[in-house]
């Protein structure tokens, strides 16, 4: 059955873009699509949704929808699932495609062209893109691309779509895709062909077509445990007569001889080998590749841990110095804007709800933009040239102690200056549990909005304090948040996420030269999706924090009567019994309350409490403040113990409605992020009244 | 802990021929793989990642804390952590 008429006379053509990951599927996506592209999420799943349109001369619109990069369609992560249902025609909302483009490693052909196979069997058109050329002549192979076409019975165009070399043949090859072999041309065991045809059967008679039957025939086959069954699209797959049919199979094929878990992977494998010994050939002998070299320094026991410790105090530094400037700068734009405001508007709530509500609430976060896209940016760049992969394996002993994988590490290292790009970059991992542990405890990690906290409240309890003790106490804070997130996954991983045992399974792929035009459009989409969903999200909660500390108003107050008199000041009232075993009068109360939007709410809270004239950007006067606080019977507020106490309620708590937004569009649900809160919050609570209590018995 | 090289005196002497698990080979040694004791899903995504039976597999490097290991698998590095290697045997070759 050719599908090329009904091709041609389609207005609208929908092609998926499938691949390994590191296949540089994404370089020929961009390349495809240029920036008409949009990012959303499947209906129901953590994965990412990303279209784009095709920029070509032509009448018809061609949109192009980037499968995740998947080495498997077997369906054993979120990804592959989600590959396999889209191709399908499983997902409500998403076309069947019209045409699959699989985009290949051409330095890595034998295990790239697995995937392929297996997309193959779908019965779908297929053009297989060569990429990476490039790195291919580098190993001093030549392909024989002619040969490669006929021996998997498809078009075969070449690319390094780096340097956007192939893309125009490209996009020929899928508006004019050429006769294709639709016919399977690969071969299990004879004796397995004829028992699969049983199962096969069964399936069609639940109205799977017949390519479909053996390709889902062959998942189950294999598929360990048969109880799992519960893919809710294709619920009779559990059913007992296939369960009896793939039992009698198994049972004939141990009797001759067939593993059945193996047969159908080394059939394909075999097939594979078969044509490319033809196909490939090694004009030079690479006896070591520059991989192989910066590898053994890279990797080195002594060479790689210090140029990796190296790496990360870089791209510290850098976010921590050079982020500054702009920052301060945006600082400023903001305060101009409000005074702005102020000039203009007639004085009154409105005014004030512009600018001490939306305008200091959406400020605080737009204030760490560049931080966030510096971090983008490094983490792009990891990324892209191949060094994460090396990252992770150095990291991984450590980081499988907490029952996490090494993949974590550089999303959890990110989150020390803001867990947001910290919890974003952590899509590159691929087990679904693991990835939730570490957006659960990414937060953990002291990031940089906690810094004037600890600056204040150092201040506070060491009046006279030298740069070395105030380093001191901000590093246990660091190491206090580390120990915790660690802890945590330990936990998690004994209870909520059992029965997972750690996988790594890790590619290292080769290291490339980084696209930075990549880079720079991955910076541009998550940080523009960063804004976009915190954004709203800061702006309507700004708004009803701002409501809660201003109403109900009473005429004739000073400001920090009023605090006292608002929702807000009440509610710190309420809190007070609650907060005072950890040494926290109603007026840390507010403070709290305020701090739940972001952290470094807090000291602009105090000000207003104690009624500080904000334009002063020195501590001083708030500390001064803080000294001179009193409970009512007299004693001193701020002890030294209150301090630490609070210190710690700040390394512990979620305190950051950006990160609750970006955590809640990562895992595509509410459950997670309302579950952090509380988590949290709670461990802040118990560890913070540990520190109060337990110094009180020590007398202090 | 292992240290990266294999400790001759903690292991039989390895010769060529011998069968012993991924893991227990040192950086450069080289084997086809014999068998794979397959541990459910992990089994099946080694598998499915080219170490099949009678592919040849040599041991690169291990990372600088002695876990993982880097091997080499139909012309790509792999990582693997010691407790994935143990699931497949090679021979030494």
């Amino acid at each position: 059955m050719t599908n090329n008429t009904i091709f041609q006379e389609k207005k609208t053509l929908w092609v998926a873009l499938a691949g390994n990951p590191n296949s540089g599927k994404t370089t020929v996506f961009n390349a495809l699509t240029k920036l008409r592209q949009k990012v959303g999420n499947y209906p129901g799943v953590t994965v990412e949704k990303k279209v784009g349109r095709m920029v070509f001369a032509g009448e018809r619109i061609v949109n192009i929808l980037d499968l995740p990069g998947t080495y498997s369609l077997a369906v054993r992560s979120p990804d592959e699932e989600v590959a396999r249902d889209v191709l399908l025609g499983n997902i409500p909302g998403t076309p069947v495609p019209d045409l699959v483009v699989c985009v290949v490693d051409a330095s890595n052909l034998e295990r790239n062209l697995y995937l392929v196979s297996q997309i193959q069997d779908l019965g779908l058109p297929i053009v297989v893109v060569l990429n990476m050329m490039d790195t291919a002549g580098k190993q001093g192979k030549e392909i024989d691309v002619e040969r490669l076409a006929r021996g998997l019975g498809v078009a075969v165009v070449t690319t390094v779509a780096s340097r956007e070399q192939g893309i125009d043949q490209l996009k020929q090859a899928i508006v004019h895709p050429m006769e294709i072999q639709l016919q399977r041309q690969w071969r299990l065991p004879e004796q397995m062909e004829k028992e699969m045809e049983q199962l096969i059967r069964i399936l069609m008679e639940e109205g799977l077509n017949q390519r479909v039957a053996f390709s889902e025939a062959l998942i189950l086959i294999a598929k360990e445990d048969l109880s799992l069954m519960n893919s809710t699209k294709l619920s009779f797959l559990g059913t007992q007569k296939v369960q009896e049919c793939i039992g009698e199979i198994r049972k004939n094929l141990n009797a001759a001889g067939i593993n059945w878990r193996s047969a159908a992977i080394e059939a394909r494998y075999s097939w594979i080998q078969n044509i490319l010994k033809d196909v490939v050939y090694q004009i030079h002998e690479i006896k070591v590749s520059l991989t192989d070299r910066l590898d053994s320094i890279l990797t080195h026991r002594i060479w790689g841990w210090m140029i990796f410790v190296g790496l990360m105090s870089l791209m510290f530094f850098t976010i921590f110095s050079v982020a500054t400037y702009p920052m301060n700068w945006i600082d400023n734009l903001f305060t101009q804007l409000a005074n702005g405001i102020k000039a203009v508007m007639p004085a009154g709530d409105l005014r004030d709800l512009m600018t001490d509500g939306v305008i200091a609430g959406v400020g605080g976060i737009v204030v760490f933009l560049p931080q966030i896209l510096i971090l983008f940016f490094f983490i792009g760049l990891l990324q892209d040239t191949g060094y994460m992969a090396r990252a992770a394996f150095i990291m991984d002993r450590v980081m499988s102690q907490a029952g996490l994988h090494g993949k974590s590490f550089i999303p959890l290292l990110s989150s020390f200056a803001c867990a947001i790009p910290g919890i974003m970059a952590s899509r590159s991992i691929e087990s679904n549990k693991d990835r939730l542990v570490t957006i659960l405890i990414a937060p953990l990690m002291s990031c940089s909005a906690r810094l004037p906290v600890y600056s204040l409240l150092i201040a506070t309890f060491i009046p006279v304090a030298s740069p070395f003790q105030k380093a001191g106490i901000m590093l246990c804070m660091y190491f206090l948040g580390i120990v915790g997130a660690f802890g945590v996954a330990l936990i998690l991983k004994k209870t909520l996420f059992k029965r997972q045992t750690p996988v790594l399974i890790m590619e290292m792929p080769p290291y490339r030269w980084p696209s930075l035009k990549s880079i720079v459009l991955h910076m541009w989409e998550r940080s523009y999706l960063f804004l976009k969903k915190a954004g709203t999200i800061i702006f309507g909660l700004s708004i009803v924090l701002w409501a809660l500390m201003t109403y109900p108003k009473h005429d004739g107050l000073s400001p920090e009567e009023s605090l006292q008199k608002s929702f807000a000041g009440m509610a710190g009232r309420t809190l007070e019994p609650v907060i005072k075993p950890l040494g926290y009068d109603w007026r840390i109360g507010i403070g709290l309350i305020g701090s739940f939007a972001a952290r470094e709410v807090f000291v602009s809270t105090m000000n207003i409490v104690f009624n500080i004239d904000a334009s002063q950007e020195q501590v001083q006067p708030l500390r001064d403040a803080f000294l001179k606080a009193r409970w009512p019977d007299g004693q001193r507020l701020f002890t030294p113990l209150v301090c630490i106490s609070l210190m710690v309620f700040y390394v512990f708590a979620m305190q950051c409605l950006s990160t609750v937004a970006i955590v809640s569009r990562e895992t595509n649900s509410w459950r997670w992020p309302v579950f952090q809160i509380f988590y949290m919050t709670g461990l802040a609570y118990v560890m913070a009244f540990i520190v109060f209590q337990g110094g009180r018995l020590l007398g202090w | 802990m292992n240290t990266q090289q294999s400790d001759p005196s903690h292991q039989a002497p390895i010769k060529n021929g011998d069968v012993v698990f991924l893991s227990q080979m040192s950086a450069g040694q080289k084997g086809e793989i014999v068998k794979l004791i397959g541990e459910g899903e992990i089994g099946q995504r080694l598998l499915e990642m080219g170490l099949t039976v009678g592919a040849s597999i040599e041991v690169v490097r291990f990372a600088p804390l002695g876990d993982p290991l880097d091997i080499k698998i139909r012309g790509y590095h792999l990582s693997l952590r010691r407790h994935e290697a143990e699931a497949i045997r090679v021979r030494l070759c």
